[in-house]
Order: structure tokens, then sequence, then C-alpha cells
């Protein structure tokens, strides 16, 4: 049982002034994106203290998105494990159906108010795209979406949503055809239409200020489920669980518990068919520091310097990098950072369809098995929040055929 | 001096131009290569610059791309890239090699190692696309404790401040991408190229280059008034492409490419 702790200055005061957490971070492009690169810093920093800007992005959180999200207690799935009670975070309620529109929605204000008038993304299980055409949509601006064309053919509902929405879903070809490739071709169409685009980055990764950006669009999980909680319980929570591809969800409801030291926080990574398989995404687990996509964090790589082919069940998780910030939460301690299986991401994700008539998203499921491993090892007066990053509509195609279904 | 220098300083005094070829490493064969960087200094290249391989080149177009695919097939990474370079350098030990790629490569190798065994293969100089000067510090002071310099690249979005610190940090050369957008893309405003090139000259008394864009003689020659070097990239990796299945034609019809370009600069008209 915690109670709040001390704040300090530690964890708040990352990334510093050149977007560096610890050695991980920083701006790694090529020279024509510097500039644009540090006009966005400067509107993301004069923005995120602008009471206008702050007030519009409260009201479009709450009416667009349907903010706040619940914060639900598990009743069924607590005691079938036997420990600790758990509580979900339910960003799988948001409009869209992921975490995803919290970014998103405030990256397309912050473009309106730089004047830009075309949006590009990239996107992996496709939800960051859905959020991303969704947003353009309602603001009224063009909208490319670049997509591996191997997630293309495993995600095609969000592709014909994408469509539906107005956007143009470009397919990526090059490389692994999965979402590095996509973030690749993103960066390519940026620095060919710096002067009116804005690139919004799904993830917390990329170059300064992305990571740092990203994770204050996200923080919202965290404030409101740390409030939900005390308000709740008294108390603060034992430990948070997330899943970490980029690691957005995962950092939004973190950050904001990062200060209060007797939260345990624990980040799922794909292990696809084991570390020890080689067929994984899991660079926190079993990778090592280097720069790609703009920034210095860990990565799957080979003794060259290649980037190596990931594999994980969750199109959403299938990424050699991961944020920065979660590079340095690694190294510091701060964070535990653990293999989940796409075998146990299966278990989870039908153990909680099935004690609480919840769908989850198969990346969620990650931080599903995660809990399933911990809460045993908590006492009934212990508590856990995990969050439900995404709902699991999108992915019923790839279970049913995982278990050899034709739907 | 060094040979980037030199060879500079010797166009200077012949009132020419440089021409700087780059080709892609390991295109399509390893085997390809040595051979490919002497046929082009046949053909009139001054400085030959060699892309690295990466998994990940962001900042190229697909030309570039399906290259780096190409060679990576054959595992052809920055260590082959070196053994390349030293066997060139057995039977030319004059033309400037300028190695262009991604830090991430020369993260894996580490940049004190990768400094010093540059320097002892022969290459004169270092090109990292994604590596800003803000964060070059000390990958730069590694290069140029090995002899070896560290160029960077100049685009139309940097504004003075960012000019004049990029100036100071470079040595050999800086090279001017002449447009928004990756390698290989469509067609260059060479007047306005020749306004920033101006404008660069005011920071630095470092010779410099033009690149992106340029895909024939005429722009060569229009861009080399400007410029003190020119350098091609994709209209030659595209004669690579061309002939994946008989690189001795391919070999033929990039120098046959750098041979007219060579001619159009040299031309006084």
């Amino acid at each position: 049982m915690s109670t709040e702790s001390q704040q300090t200055p530690e964890w708040s005061a990352f990334p510093d002034a050149r977007g560096h957490f610890g050695p991980y971070g920083g701006r790694f492009v090529s020279e024509t994106l510097m500039e644009p690169l540090l006009e966005l810093e400067a509107a993301y920093r004069k923005y995120l203290g602008d009471a206008d800007f702050l007030a519009e992005l409260d009201r479009d959180l709450a009416q667009y998105v349907g903010r706040p999200s619940p914060l639900y207690l598990a009743e069924r799935l607590s005691r079938e494990l036997g420990g600790a009670r758990i509580y979900l975070k339910r960003e799988d309620l948001n409009h869209t159906g992921a975490h995803k529109v919290n970014n998103t929605i405030g990256q397309a204000l912050l473009a309106k108010r730089m004047g830009k008038t075309r949006i590009i993304a990239e996107t992996g299980a496709g939800q960051h795209g859905v959020a991303t055409a969704t947003v353009a949509a309602r603001l009224g601006l063009e909208c490319v979406i670049y997509m591996g064309a191997e997630d293309i053919q495993r995600q095609s509902p969000n592709v014909y949503r994408m469509r539906l929405l107005g956007a143009e879903v470009v397919p990526v070809a090059s490389g692994s055809r999965t979402l590095k490739d996509a973030l690749n071709e993103a960066m390519r169409d940026w620095v060919t239409h710096v002067d009116d685009t804005f690139y919004i980055i799904g993830t917390v990764a990329g170059p300064h200020p992305y990571p740092a950006m990203v994770r204050d669009f996200q923080a919202v999980i965290g404030r409101e489920a740390r409030a939900q909680y005390l308000e709740a319980t008294g108390q603060l929570p034992d430990a948070l669980v997330a899943c970490v591809g980029g690691g957005s969800n995962a950092i939004g409801l973190f950050h904001p518990f990062l200060d209060d030291a007797g939260v345990a926080m624990y980040g799922a990574e794909a292990a696809g068919e084991g570390i020890d398989s080689g067929h994984h995404s899991a660079p926190l687990c079993a990778g090592r520091p280097g720069v790609l996509h703009g920034n210095r964090t860990y990565l799957m790589e080979d003794a060259d310097g290649q980037i190596t082919e990931t594999h994980s069940v969750s199109a959403g998780l299938d990424y050699p990098g991961v944020g920065p910030e979660h590079a340095w939460l690694k190294d510091t301690g701060r964070v535990q950072y653990v293999p989940v299986t796409d075998r146990e991401a299966l278990e989870g994700f039908h153990r909680l369809t099935r004690t609480e008539g919840i769908i989850p998203a198969l990346e969620s499921s990650h931080a599903i098995a995660q809990v399933v491993k911990l809460a045993p090892t908590l006492g009934p007066d212990q508590g856990i929040i995990v969050n439900l990053s995404g709902r699991g509509d999108k992915d019923i195609n790839t279970v049913a055929r995982m278990e050899g279904i034709e739907l | 001096m060094s040979r980037i220098a030199t060879r500079f300083e010797a166009l200077a005094a012949r009132g020419r131009k440089a021409l700087i070829p780059y080709v892609t490493a390991g295109d399509p064969e390893p085997d390809n290569t040595v051979p490919l960087m002497h046929a082009m200094v046949q053909a009139g290249a001054d400085v030959i610059e060699m892309g690295v391989p990466f998994s990940d080149p962001m900042a190229d177009g697909p030309v570039i791309q399906q290259a780096c695919e190409r060679a990576l097939k054959h595992h052809v990474s920055l260590r082959r890239v070196l053994e390349m370079v030293r066997a060139f350098r057995q039977d030319d030990p004059d033309t400037p090699v300028v190695l262009m790629g991604y830090l991430n490569p020369v993260e894996a190798m580490g940049y004190d190692t990768l400094a010093a065994e540059a320097a002892a293969a022969g290459v004169d100089g270092l090109l990292t696309v994604d590596l800003p000067p803000e964060e070059s510090g000390d990958l730069a002071a590694c290069l140029q404790g090995h002899g070896v310099d560290p160029i960077f690249l100049l685009a139309p979005t940097s504004n003075e401040a960012r000019i004049d610190a990029i100036c100071r940090a470079a040595s050999g050369f800086v090279y001017y991408v002449s447009l928004k957008g990756v390698t290989g893309a469509a067609s260059l405003d060479v007047d306005g190229v020749a306004r920033r090139v101006e404008g660069i000259r005011r920071h630095t008394g470092l010779p410099v280059g033009v690149g992106f864009g340029i895909r024939d003689a005429a722009t060569a020659a229009r861009v080399s008034r400007v410029a003190d070097a020119v350098v091609v990239g994709s209209a030659l990796v595209q004669q690579v492409a061309a002939h994946v299945d008989d690189p001795a034609a391919g070999r033929a019809a990039v120098a046959a490419l750098l041979g007219e370009m060579r001619q159009a600069m040299d031309s006084r008209d």
C-alpha cells in the first residue's frame, strides 16, 4: 500500500533543452528538417502554455473524444487471478477506439494554429491512421496516411475506415513493409512538403520535440487515472501496467506517476515467438542503443547497425525502436520492461473478453498478460492500474486466423 | 594537406569545377564497386562519394532505397565499404573518397574505431545524413583526430545562424542540398541555388558543393557555374539499376553519363 510521495523535480525535468533523456532522444535528422522541427518546438512550447489553446483542447477531449475515460474495477478478473484489485483505464472507450486520438487532437489543433493545411501520418495497426484521418476530416484538412503494404493486408478494416474519412492511404512497399518503413516514407513526404505540411507522429519516438510533445498530449491518461484512483481508494496504486511498442500509451499512463516513488511500473514488450527465437519486437528487453527515426534509443539491430525485421502478432507493437524516454526509464530502473509472447497475449485477450465482457486490442492484451502474471503476487489490499489502450474489434480476424477459424 | 583540399586547390588553379559522383557501395553486387570507382575516375570524377547501405535510408528517394536493398542482400555494410576503399586505394592514391550514409552503422562500429579504420583505408571524408551539427561534436572530433573531414549538409530551410554554425563545424567542403526533398527528386531551380550559394560563401571559405536533383549534363553545367562542385547520385544509380544483370554494362552507362557531364561542365560557352 503506497501513499502519495514527495514530489521531486527529477522526472519532470526531462527532456533537456535539446530533447535528451539522459543519453537518449535528441534530434537526428537531415538538415532540411532541422528548422521545421525548431519551429514546431517553438509552437508547441507556446501553445502548451496558452490558455485558449488548452481550453479548446480540453473541450475537444471532453465533447469529441469522450473524456474522461472511466477507471473501471475489473472485479471478476481480480477475483479469478486471486491477488490485487485490477483497475482498467478504459482508453478503448475513446472516440475511434484507442488512446491515439488524445495525441492527434492535440497535434491537429497545433497544426491549425501554425497555419498548416495538409496532415500526414504513419500507421502500423491503423489506429493512429484512423485517429489522424478522423481529426483531419473534422478540421477539413487534406490527409495522407503512410502504411506498410504488409500491414495493409492484415488491417484491412482500418484501411477502409481511413478512406471513408477522406484520407489517402499510401502503401509502403520498401524494406520490411511495416510500421518502420511507413515512418521512413512519412519523413520523406515531410521533407518534400515542409512548407504546408504537419507531420503527426503517432508515438513518443521521432526527433525532439515529438517524444515530449506526444507524451504531454497522452499524459491526460495518467492525470485522470491518478485522480480517479485517489478518489476511489484514497490511495495511490501499487503498480501500473501498459504495453510498449513505441510507448505512447505507456508513457501517457506512467508519466504523471513517475515522482510517486511507491508506484511500481511495468511495460510489456512484444516478445513475439519468444525472445530466444529472435522473432520479436522487444528492443528494451533484447536490443541495444542506436539511432533511428531521429532519436537515440534501444533498437533491434544486427552487428553492422542495420535495423532487423521484427515480429509481433500485434501490428501496433511491430516496431524495432521505442520512445527514448522509455530507454531512459529502463536504464534508471524506474520502470521494468518485461517480455510478453504472442501466445500469452492471446490468452490475455480471451481472459479479459470472457471475464469482463471487454474485447481488448491485441496490443493491450500484452498488458493484460502481464497483469495475469503480476496480480497473484500482490495482496487483495493492493491495486494495479492497467492501461486498456484500445478495443479489439480490429483484431478479430487475426485472432480467428490464429485459431484456424475462417470468418 | 588533405586529399580533398589538394584536389579542390588543383581544380581552382585550372579554373575547373569538381564533379562528384555518388554510387551506393555493393550495388548491384560487391565485386562491381571498385571497378566502378575506377571507371568513374576515368570518366572525369574528381571526388567519389560512396553510399554506405542502410536498412532505413530516410533521406533517400526510391532509386537509392532500392540500391541499398540490393547491396544489403549481399551484406555490404560499413566494414565492407572500408575494404572496398582500401582496394581502390591500391591503384588510385589521389582521388578523394567521401563516405555518405546514416549514423546507426557508425554508432554500431564505434566512433573512434570507425575514424581510425576509415583513415587507414584511405577515406577522406564522412557525411552522416542524419547527424546535424548539434549532435555531431564527438564524431567530428574523432574524425578530425584521424585526418578525416566531417562533411555537413546545408538546406534551403537553413537560416543564417545555422549556416554559420554548420560552416564552422565542417571541413573539406560543404554540401548544399538544392531542394526540399529526398535524393533523386525531380528538378531544381538553378537561379535560386545561385543566390543560396552566394549566401553560404559569406560564411565560409570552404568549397561549396551542390547536389540533389541534378540529372543531366545541361543541369550539371549550369550548377557548375555557381558552385565549386556538382554532386550527382540518383541519375547514376539509375544506370546501375538498369543493368543489374550486366554490371559491366552498368559501369559503361555510368561512365558515359559522367563523361557528358564532365564535357558540359568544362566547355567554355
